[in-house]
């Protein structure tokens, strides 16, 4: 209880810390702070346009976060999901090409598992780096994803490119079929759906299988995993192929629901801010889906400011570094014994 | 190819090493004297980002290089102590909150940097070592940045201050043994937050060299990566702030691949070769690194390599 106290109270006096904290930035750069959080909370939970640009933008958001989240569960910290994602988009687009596809649901669902398993390979191998090679994940994560990248643009700019998109090289558009749709009429697409249930699916199976219990304990105690006899390398390695599909299926959502093809516009950052998303809800997947809507609405935010008040687009990516850096400093309150503290101060 | 073209290739490549190369010495030297203290600093590539923005910034308005310099370097040294004093708190991972900083330094540059994509400002300028040469290409390739013969010297005095001094000792001691400079009666925060706020001045010289040498010009793309993988190279040089020189050079050759071949009319797989410091750096650590087994030369306290 006084855990669960505590895992909301932090982070939600981390965020409102962060708002200050930006706000007083703001104020620093000459704009009117009160005027920046009306702008903050209408552009991202103000009406009902609004609401849909928000859960667009949450549900990659949710699942790149599991992408950090399942590893870190097996103890490991991997940042590259961008990677994963955008070579996930970038199977997705490319599938058509390579196969004749059903235009239909059955289409859909393959074009995602091309992205799933893409991203899923991408990050298990990073996983497989650390075990049997020694290979700190954190940074060869995140030096794949610099390597994902330039093979995307080569690949998009190079043979995958539609001859007809001139000024911006995209691959070819996916066919009527194929894509996304809104759910019920609304901008809001399907995939916010996929990722919600991601977060459920990952959340009851870390938490009820025996599979998952053992990915548990070897990211909690690798000597205790090792005592009764657990496969750590294929448990690690499974974690990171299991999230990396999550950030593959993001890049496949974004191209079949939004972009419609794969092009640079896939490369929006989505992958870093899911890292922050999962260290917020401290890698618990159901914590991903209210803290990835919060930062799905400040994203959404970001465009009503820079129309607004002329900030520039990287007031969001500010907002999301001091929010960061204030949810890891919070980290020194956990555990304090509020109360000897008090106790002490009180006689005095 | 004809010999021009293999000449071109070739001072292309040297040249790239040269100038793509400064950056790297000085971020991986930032990253050596960080985590001899036994703390690690994903940070450094947003503190990269801010300094090089910082340093474009303060030679744009104040119309000298060196002072544009100085505020890079200051710049770094800023955002590293935020890295230093947040990981003193009592429960901050030093990864976790590396990835933190490498996101706000990067946001910070970018918001603050916003009005300086278009101006152009004064550069640092170069030591011409190529004169004897009738090529251009070659001259061109021997234009040196004035703050890489510094950066050499720093690794010379880096080494030797490990080796030889009281403070290269204490910073040694806390990183290999925190609890033998806690029995002496050292604070060994306060020795990491110093090594910390030093590293991330010398890696704000680093960025100084992007914006106001080579490229020369502040945009959003200024550094992709350029600060963890010297957070790699550091790996490869084991710790040794002589080998980072190696090192540097190294990467920055393969980092001027790309468009060395491009100067000479080859287009084909520009982004292609653009990847290959990333998949150069990843062969370096399969080849240093060997699982279950400490790296040789590393830091005892060091998170990342325990």
């Amino acid at each position: 209880m006084r855990k669960l106290l505590s895992d909301l109270a932090l982070p939600a006096g981390a965020i409102f810390a962060s708002l200050l904290v930006f706000g007083v930035f703001e104020w620093l750069a000459g704009v009117n702070p009160i005027e920046v959080w009306l702008l903050l909370f209408k552009g991202a939970f103000g009406d009902w346009y609004s609401w849909q640009n928000t859960l667009q933008r949450a549900a990659p958001l949710m699942l790149t976060a599991l992408c950090v989240a399942v590893p870190a569960r097996a103890g490991l910290v991997i940042i590259g999901g961008e990677g994963a994602l955008v070579l996930g988009g970038l199977a997705c687009a490319a599938l058509p090409y390579a196969v004749p596809l059903p235009a239909n649901l059955a289409g859909t669902f393959l074009i995602c598992a091309a992205g799933a398993a893409v991203g899923a390979l991408w990050i298990a191998l990073a996983g497989w780096l650390r075990q049997y090679r020694g290979i700190n994940e954190t940074i060869s994560s995140l030096l794949l994803a610099y390597v994902a990248i330039g093979l995307f643009k080569h690949l998009v700019e190079g043979p995958l490119r539609d001859p007809a998109s001139l000024n911006k090289p995209s691959t070819n558009t996916l066919a009527e079929g194929l894509r996304i749709g809104g759910i019920a009429g609304s901008d809001v697409h399907w995939g916010l759906v996929l990722g919600v249930a991601a977060c459920v699916i990952l959340w009851l199976w870390l938490r009820w299988t025996p599979s998952g219990f053992a990915v548990r304990v070897v990211g909690g105690n690798p000597r205790t995993a090792q005592l009764v006899g657990l496969p750590a390398s294929q448990l690690i390695i499974s974690a990171c192929a299991v999230g990396g599909a999550c950030a593959g299926l993001a890049g496949a959502v974004e191209v079949a629901a939004v972009h419609t093809n794969a092009n640079a516009s896939l490369i929006a950052g989505y992958g870093y801010a899911g890292i922050l998303v999962s260290f917020m809800a401290r890698h618990s997947p159901l914590g991903i889906i209210p803290v990835a809507i919060l930062f799905g609405g400040f994203g959404a935010a970001g465009s009503l400011l820079q129309r607004r008040l002329g900030l520039p687009d990287a007031s969001v990516l500010v907002l999301q570094g001091i929010a960061f850096v204030l949810i890891l400093a919070s980290e020194a309150l956990r555990g304090l014994n509020w109360r000897a503290l008090l106790l002490r101060r009180a006689p005095a | 190819m004809s010999t021009e073209q293999v000449i071109t290739l070739t001072a292309g490549i040297v040249g790239g090493a040269l100038r793509v190369g400064a950056p790297f010495l000085f971020v991986s030297l930032g990253e050596c004297l960080t985590e001899k203290s036994g703390r690690i600093n994903l940070g450094l590539e947003g503190v990269l980002v801010l300094s090089a923005m910082a340093a474009f910034g303060g030679a744009y308005l104040t119309g000298s290089p060196w002072l544009g310099v100085l505020c890079g370097a200051v710049a770094g040294a800023l955002l590293a102590t935020l890295h230093g004093v947040l990981c003193s708190l009592h429960g901050v991972n030093d990864v976790a909150t590396g990835i933190a900083l490498m996101m706000l330094g990067t946001g910070l540059a970018f918001y603050l940097g916003k009005p300086l994509i278009q101006p152009q400002a004064p550069q640092i300028p170069f030591i011409p070592l190529g004169n004897w040469s009738d090529s251009s290409a070659v001259r061109s390739a021997l234009q040196i940045n004035a703050l890489l013969p510094v950066g050499i010297v720093l690794a010379a005095a880096m080494w030797w201050a490990f080796a030889r001094t009281r403070w290269g000792l204490l910073v040694r001691m806390a990183g290999d043994s925190a609890n033998a400079a806690r029995a002496l009666g050292y604070s060994v925060s306060g020795i990491r937050i110093a090594a910390t706020a030093a590293g991330g001045f010398i890696a704000g010289l680093g960025g100084a060299s992007l914006t106001l040498f080579y490229p020369g010009s502040w945009n959003e793309g200024i550094s992709s990566g350029q600060g963890l993988i010297a957070v790699a190279l550091v790996i490869f040089a084991r710790w040794s702030p002589l080998r980072c020189i190696g090192a540097a050079a190294l990467f920055g050759g393969a980092g001027a691949i790309g468009p060395a071949l491009q100067s000479v009319g080859i287009g084909w797989g520009y982004h292609l070769f653009n990847t290959l410091p990333y998949v150069f750096t990843l062969i370096i650590l399969v080849l240093s690194c060997k699982p279950g087994q400490v790296v040789p030369g590393s830091p005892g306290e060091l998170s990342s390599t325990r």
